[in-house]
């Protein structure tokens, strides 16, 4: 063949012909190349010879040649696999041309949200990375975060993520689907006919407006059909209280930035309940000490169990929890505020006075809160020594109830279970709660749940009530819905999703819109048609409201408006005439776990590893006594024992906590799961069969005894199994006063010498080397972290774990000493063991500048940064953990084993891109969040300036509720992290060392009532 | 052999009756003696059955080893505060252990101690196998081993180097070049020996094994003539690693800041200790194998009784520094240094330290009697004891210190899992089964220095008659 007669690649090309073919074939045709589509005759011999100078082609042969053996050889190969296939669906796919504005790969973009817990909404600001949430902040522009979080709220993400979540619908066990589940309800609402009897819903509390609009919806479709509410925490006490105050349900909203002095009537109110996060920040406000003339609010708290408000307090007196009722009576009869009798108390007549003196000398400027763990009556008289006090319309201001519906969620479930047992309940849709495990014993859920026809799950989690259930659907986690809800004061706040959903999950709106008939409408249009048909703007003006609301994550001015009320007058006399108890019987005391909650975060491994404040446990709860409760019934530390109350009972590990209430047992609520996921199934001890709707909180008769094994418990301080249980928490926490680790005043010593937390010596050889000091020219990172204002609430501690992609290492690992947290919150206790003052200090690495981690690292995994940082290159070490041997601080955390999760596909979703995920033998710390410092500085170096102070936020400081940490450049003394170390309360762990930490800390200053000697 | 030099009367004085070598052997009988042990064909039930159970030791070894790399250090008992522990402290006590062997046979050489001559081998061979053992740890306990290479100063394309300030890379530097050089020494000491089994083996195989490693000796005097100032030269250079390398060691503990490792006396104290566990356990090997194989001619009452002196002198050493180490926690006046010492003696693991203190103070003192230091089955005893003390003595450093160190939030206990035994056995088991190799396939008595020995008191007797 001569070389001519080869087609040379065809130059002309016949645009009509190509149009022509197109329009022909049908659908949209995938091509290449416009000679394909105008199929010229040179194209096609083009084609042909493929390889047009290819010589050498084989001389033609009788019958098959090799060619074409092999031709037929893959034909029918192909053939053979075609029977197989299905003809594969036209799919358009999107070349990444024009990128979708504002993703940039790399750069991090923050959405608002909201999170609702107990229905009460807490503000969220969620950093996405290309479409996945990695992690929680607060949101500025929510009255109930102000920019803090909680450790729940940081943590819910890994909820997201969590590899247990139900992923698809189940029907009687099998997987279905959600066109079969809403087939079914099609079917449903057909025999429903038209009034809806036997129909009952089942949530949990609902304060979004959009979803008490569906359910008052569905319930004037169904006349018959009811709705409940039931929470094992909610807020039944409080709503009680207020109509035994006021006659009606109002949601009292306390101004802690105005209260001179406050009195916790078991109120935990720093941590748990609505509004915490936001009353920590006011609280801590007033502990600041800035200014030339400082003052300080006073804390008075009476608790059972010690809590992180309990620990902050001026004045925190332990009494059993079914006495705090006497106190009230005392303390309002004491404050004019009712008529109540002096019963006999284990508090002392002279502490009682001296708080009411000082309660009626901050008329105005004071707040008596009860918690919820209390009866309606201490609730009340709290009101009417408000009242009296005149703090209403000042330091505590009401509104109406947030919830859609405020009833008592306690008497909604017994009525539901009364029903149930009568057989009058035929369908039975259960949303978000799990009343098989944690209903209150005497109602026997379990047993009520079967009676009724169908049964409807929707959650998160196949758990213990889906079980129970014919049908299941897989709730969407609220990073993937659209809903809203109201925060502490009412403000709604958008639920947006972060991420379309993971699984087949479908929203609550959605299940309850197919249950009206309103099929096939996403929980995205029923929230916007909701707000649309609610605002006064129409059209364009709600366009951009909806968009502002967006953005901001609140719709603005939706505060609930601040109504008067004024306390009846009978209710204290009621009080007073109930029946107290005999404040000498063993009590037992429900509260819901400072980590776990009522146990919907019993599958989180972050909330199950953070050791709880006070007890530093981390995966269970325990049995909770004081020192001398202990020696009187016998039982030490571990001790697995037997709990019987009323004919119930069950087993609990012991634990003993210094400052615990006498003659009193805390068991946390939330442990003990069955169903809850391969984290949360086991761990602890179940405490709701114990509970029942006569006394949810708390109940005296209780009985104890030992059933001879011993439980091992994982705590990160004083762990040492030794008989005489406080010898070693006494020790430690003597060491560490020993040892100038917490330096503490009253505020009269530190207006007498401000300088207190200075020592001569320290300030003598501070700096002194044989060598000259590096200079740090430019930025020089520094932190300060003030010990007035921490609550020990953990936030800190789980936000850096989501951020730095921390691993959860276990129980097991937790007993051996190997928990991985960068951020630790030490607790030391002093003075006795039956009133001990409490200390937080949060412990981050010191970013020591005479660092004695570097030098003896032998591979220089670990330097020293131009800015002060003690750096770790993961990919350097080679793990001889020398240098956490050498840190005085031991903050440095090793992977013994392959601690992170590297084969869970779903978590890899949750990992922060810019933090390496480690690997087995090698070692980790807290780098002041390095990824966030270098952001920043490219940022500012993108726009030519330097960094603002306040524009890098770490993790912990992010997270921190109180504002207790501050970080910034020490280099600028207008940097809020400098004046904060020039305060004179500014001290450093372990100056002798002469390892100069850049973490300082702000010295304890304590109010106490001058006229309390405390023993 | 050994130049001559007044040295040697020291021995000379010696009470009557302690020889260094029984009377009566000849040149000929050392040789057929010594030499006889390797090449007798066939292998002795005794030695067999001893193998065989440091052999299982031995796997055991591999077994931890092989589960340490699947699961990491985790399966050890270690944690945050405490994270060095057994591996450190068997690597510090295997090295330890390392010492007597050079120091006997290059510093005694040095110093024209006669005695060595019969001791030296084995005792030098304990000094490798030991330091094998030891240069095990550092590998193992590393967070990944695999990357260990990346301690050794070599030429690499991003320009990284150890970081020289850190004592671990010390370390590396000490125990390698200890290792070397210990491992020529002996077998420069060797290639004599190697030439006579080479002559006297009646088999073929071994003929050229032995051969092959007598490096073509044929005992001329040029060839002497070179062993002898090899022997020197080696010595020489030995002798400052016997103090440099536990030295070396001791700064891993010493540069640290933790209280009960930041200290100036760890240098002289550690070699000190080195010394005295070193001979112990040259004591606890000789004794038993003298008996055995039948070598009290060579292993006289005499060489256990110099030996034991060594070891109550550098006892009382550790035992001064013991003294002062306490008494300096209190007279600095630091409360972290006092309340290290405290929970040393009272803590949570003051038995250990009680122990301690029982076995390398208390119980050797028994070495002052005469009776003690000449009777083999109490000196054996002993030994055992200063063994095992000497072992706590690290444990109670290293582990006891971290434990309760500046934080008391981040105190902790420590409790060693089985994988820390097997791995503690299992270097047991490495060191026995490399030892009764050794037994059987080499001399483990220098025939030419014992011959030397032997010449000379024939010599001396045969004045004196």
């Amino acid at each position: 063949m001569s070389s001519d007669s080869n087609p040379k690649y065809p130059n002309s090309v016949d645009l009509d012909a190509a149009r022509a073919n197109l329009a022909q074939s049908e659908g949209k045709r995938l091509w290449q190349s416009l000679d394909e589509l105008s199929e010229t005759q040179e194209y096609h011999k083009f084609l042909e010879h493929e390889f047009p100078n290819d010589t050498a082609k084989e001389p033609e042969a009788a019958g098959i040649n090799r060619r074409d053996a092999l031709k037929l050889m893959a034909a029918s190969a192909a053939m053979a696999g075609l029977s197989a296939c299905t003809k594969m669906p036209l799919e358009k796919i999107v070349p990444y041309v024009k990128p979708p504005e504002e993703i940039i790969p790399g750069k991090a973009l923050f959405y608002a949200t909201s999170m609702s817990l107990g229905g009460v909404a807490t503000g969220v600001l969620v950093e996405s990375h290309m479409g996945r949430p990695t992690k929680i902040e607060g949101n500025p522009e929510h009255p109930g975060s102000l920019g803090g979080t909680s450790a729940q709220t940081q943590a819910s993400i890994l909820n997201l993520y969590d590899p247990d979540r139900s992923q698809t619908v189940l029907f009687l066990g099998r997987i279905d689907t959600w066109s079969g589940f809403v087939a079914a309800i099609a079917n449903i609402r057909t025999q429903l006919g038209t009034k809806g009897e036997g129909l009952r819903v089942l949530t949990e509390t609902v304060t979004s407006p959009t979803l008490g609009a569906q359910m008052k919806n569905l319930l004037t479709q169904y006349p018959e059909a009811k709705w409940h509410q039931y929470e094992p925490c909610g807020r039944d006490n409080e709503r009680d209280g207020a109509r035994m105050a006021f006659g009606k349900p109002v949601n009292a909203v306390y101004h802690f930035d105005k209260a001179d002095v406050v009195v916790s009537l078991d109120s935990d109110f720093l941590n748990s309940g609505p509004g915490h996060v936001r009353y920590a920040r006011d609280f801590a406000g007033r502990r600041g000490l800035e200014g030339p003339q400082p003052t300080l609010n006073r804390l008075y708290v009476a608790e059972s169990m010690p809590t992180g408000t309990g620990a902050v307090a001026d004045h925190r007196r332990p009494i059993r929890a079914t006495e705090v009722e006497t106190l009230a009576q005392q303390l309002a009869a004491a404050v004019g505020a009712g008529g109540g009798k002096a019963a006999n108390s284990n508090v002392p007549a002279d502490w009682t006075s001296a708080v009411a003196r000082d309660l009626t000398s901050h008329r105005g400027s004071s707040i008596v809160i009860a918690g919820e763990g209390q009866p309606a009556e201490v609730h009340a008289l709290a009101h009417a020594m408000n009242s009296a006090l005149g703090n209403f319309g000042k330091t505590v201001t009401f509104t109406d109830a947030l919830e859609a519906d405020p009833v008592n969620q306690t008497d909604s479930l017994r009525e539901l279970v009364g029903e149930l047992n009568a057989g009058k309940v035929g369908i039975l849709l259960i949303i978000g709660a799990n009343p098989v495990y944690n209903a209150p014993a005497d109602l026997d859920f379990k047993t009520a749940i079967t009676k009724a026809e169908l049964r409807i799950h929707s959650g998160l989690y196949t758990d213990e009530t889906a079980q129970y259930c014919h049908w299941h659907v897989p709730a969407t986690h609220y990073l993937e819905s659209w809903s809203d809800a109201r925060g502490y004061d009412g403000t709604i706040g958008i639920v947006q999703p972060l991420i379309a959903p993971l699984y087949d999950s479908h929203s609550v709106h959605e299940i309850i819109a197919a249950l009206s008939g309103v099929q096939d409408k996403s929980d995205h249009d029923i929230l916007r048609d909701y707000w649309k048909s609610q605002r006064p703007e129409k059209d364009k003006a709600f366009e951009d409201f909806w968009e502002v609301t967006l953005h901001d994550g609140v719709m603005a001015g939706t505060a609930l408006p601040g109504i008067s009320v004024s306390a009846k007058a009978d209710f204290a006399s009621q009080s007073a005439s109930r029946q107290t108890a005999d404040p000498n019987a063993l009590e037992i005391v429900f509260r819901p776990d400072p980590s776990v909650g009522d146990g919907r975060f019993a599958n989180n491994g972050w909330l199950q590893e953070v050791p709880k404040p006070i007890t530093r446990l981390a995966w269970d709860n325990a049995a909770m006594v004081s020192p001398k409760t202990a020696q009187k019934l016998g039982v030490s530390r571990g001790d697995y024992v037997k709990i019987e109350l009323s004919g119930r009972e069950t087993k609990a590990g012991t634990w003993i906590v210094p400052g615990h209430a006498d003659d009193s047992i805390t068991l946390h609520l939330g442990y003990g799961r069955w169903l809850a996921g391969k984290i949360g199934s086991g761990p602890g001890f179940n405490a709701y069969p114990l509970r029942t709707t006569a006394a949810p909180w708390q109940a005296t008769g209780v009985r104890i005894s030992k059933t001879g094994n011993d439980y091992s418990f994982a705590s990160v301080q004083h762990q040492y199994p030794i008989d005489r249980d406080h010898q070693e928490t006494e020790q430690e926490s003597t060491e560490a006063f020993r040892r100038d680790l917490v330096r503490i005043a009253t505020l009269d010593e530190f207006r007498k010498n401000p300088d207190f937390a200075k020592s001569p010596e320290e300030e003598a050889t501070a700096g002194l080397s044989l060598y000259p000091g590096f200079k740090y020219n430019g930025y020089a990172w520094g932190m300060a972290i003030d010990l007035n204002k921490c609550v020990g609430c953990n936030a800190c501690v789980v936000a850096c774990q989501s951020e730095n992609n921390i691993a959860v290492v276990g129980k097991d690992q937790v007993e051996r000493g190997r928990s991985m947290h960068w951020i630790r919150i030490d607790t030391y206790f002093r003075g006795d063991l039956e009133t001990p003052e409490m200390y937080f200090e949060p412990l981050p690495c010191m970013q020591c500048e005479n660092a004695p981690c570097e030098y003896v690292c032998p591979v220089g995994a670990t330097t020293h940064s131009p800015e002060g940082l003690n750096e770790m290159t993961y990919n350097r070490c080679v793990g001889t953990r020398y240098c956490s041997n050498n840190c005085p601080y031991k903050v440095r955390r090793f992977n013994f084993y392959l601690f992170s999760d590297w084969t869970t596909k779903s978590l890899y979703g949750l990992r922060n891109p810019n933090v390496t995920v480690r690997s087995r033998g090698v070692m980790e710390k807290c780098t002041y969040c390095v990824q966030r410092i270098n952001a920043a500085k490219i940022r500012s170096e993108e726009e030519n300036r330097s960094v603002h102070d306040g524009e890098i936020v770490t993790a912990c400081q992010g997270a921190c509720p109180a504002n207790a940490i501050v970080f910034g450049n020490i280099n600028d003394p207008n940097s809020r992290v400098a004046k904060l170390k020039a305060q004179s309360r500014d001290y450093r762990l372990l100056t002798e060392l002469n390892t100069r930490p850049r973490t300082s800390y702000l010295a304890r200053v304590q109010n106490p009532n001058p006229e309390i000697r405390e023993s | 052999m050994a130049p001559e030099g007044s040295g040697n009367q020291f021995e000379l004085e010696a009470v009557p009756g302690d020889e260094l070598i029984a009377p009566g052997h000849t040149l000929e009988s050392v040789t057929e003696k010594i030499s006889s042990i390797v090449l007798k064909p066939g292998i002795s039930k005794g030695w067999l059955a001893g193998f065989a159970g440091a052999f299982a030791l031995f796997i055991l070894l591999n077994v931890a080893i092989y589960y340490l790399m699947a699961f990491g250090v985790g399966i050890w008992g270690i944690n945050i505060p405490i994270a060095w522990a057994f591996a450190i402290t068997n690597f510090v006590w295997w090295i330890g252990i390392g010492h007597a062997g050079t120091l006997i046979s290059a510093f005694l050489l040095l110093l024209h101690q006669k005695w060595r001559n019969s001791v030296n081998r084995f005792a030098e061979a304990m000094t490798i196998f030991a330091v094998a053992c030891a240069g095990l740890f550092p590998l193992l306990h590393m967070g990944r081993p695999w990357l260990f290479y990346w301690l050794l100063p070599y030429p690499n394309p991003m320009w990284l180097w150890p970081q020289f300030r850190s004592p671990l890379v010390w370390d590396v530097f000490a125990v390698s070049t200890y290792l070397t050089v210990s491992l020529i020494f002996w077998y420069v000491g060797l290639i004599p020996d190697f030439a006579t089994l080479r002559d006297r083996a009646k088999n073929k195989a071994t003929k050229i094994i032995y051969g092959f490693f007598s490096l073509g000796w044929r005992g001329a005097s040029r060839h002497w003539f070179r062993y002898e100032m090899c022997s020197l030269l080696l010595a020489g250079l030995a002798t400052p690693l016997v103090l440099s390398v536990h030295t070396v060691v001791s700064f891993d503990f010493t540069i640290a800041i933790v209280p009960g490792w930041h200290s100036t006396i760890f240098p002289p104290y550690f070699v000190a200790g080195a010394i005295y566990s070193g001979f112990a356990m040259v004591l606890s090997l000789a004794i038993p194998i003298r008996k055995f194989y039948k070598l009290e001619d060579f292993v006289t009452i005499r060489h256990l009784d110099i030996m034991a002196k060594v070891m109550l002198a550098t006892g009382w050493i550790v035992a001064y520094s013991y003294i002062t180490e306490t008494f300096m926690a209190f007279y600095s006046a630091n409360p972290f240094e006092r309340f290290m010492m405290m929970n040393r003696m009272t803590g949570p693991y003051a038995i250990v330290y009680w122990v301690l203190i029982t076995c390398n103070l208390l119980i050797p003192q028994a070495l002052w009697s005469r009776k003690v230091r000449t009777s083999p089955g109490w000196l054996f005893f002993v030994a055992i004891v200063v063994n095992v003390g000497m072992w706590l003595e690290r444990f109670v450093i290293i582990v006891v210190s971290l434990q309760r160190e500046y934080l008391p939030s981040k105190w902790d206990m420590y409790y060693p899992t089985r994988w820390d035994w097997a791995v503690l056995a299992g270097s047991l088991g490495l060191f026995f089964t490399l030892f009764y190799l050794f037994i059987r396939y080499l001399p483990m008595i220098s025939i030419v220095e014992v011959r030397s020995l032997a010449y000379e008191t024939n010599k001396e007797l045969a004045s004196k008659t």
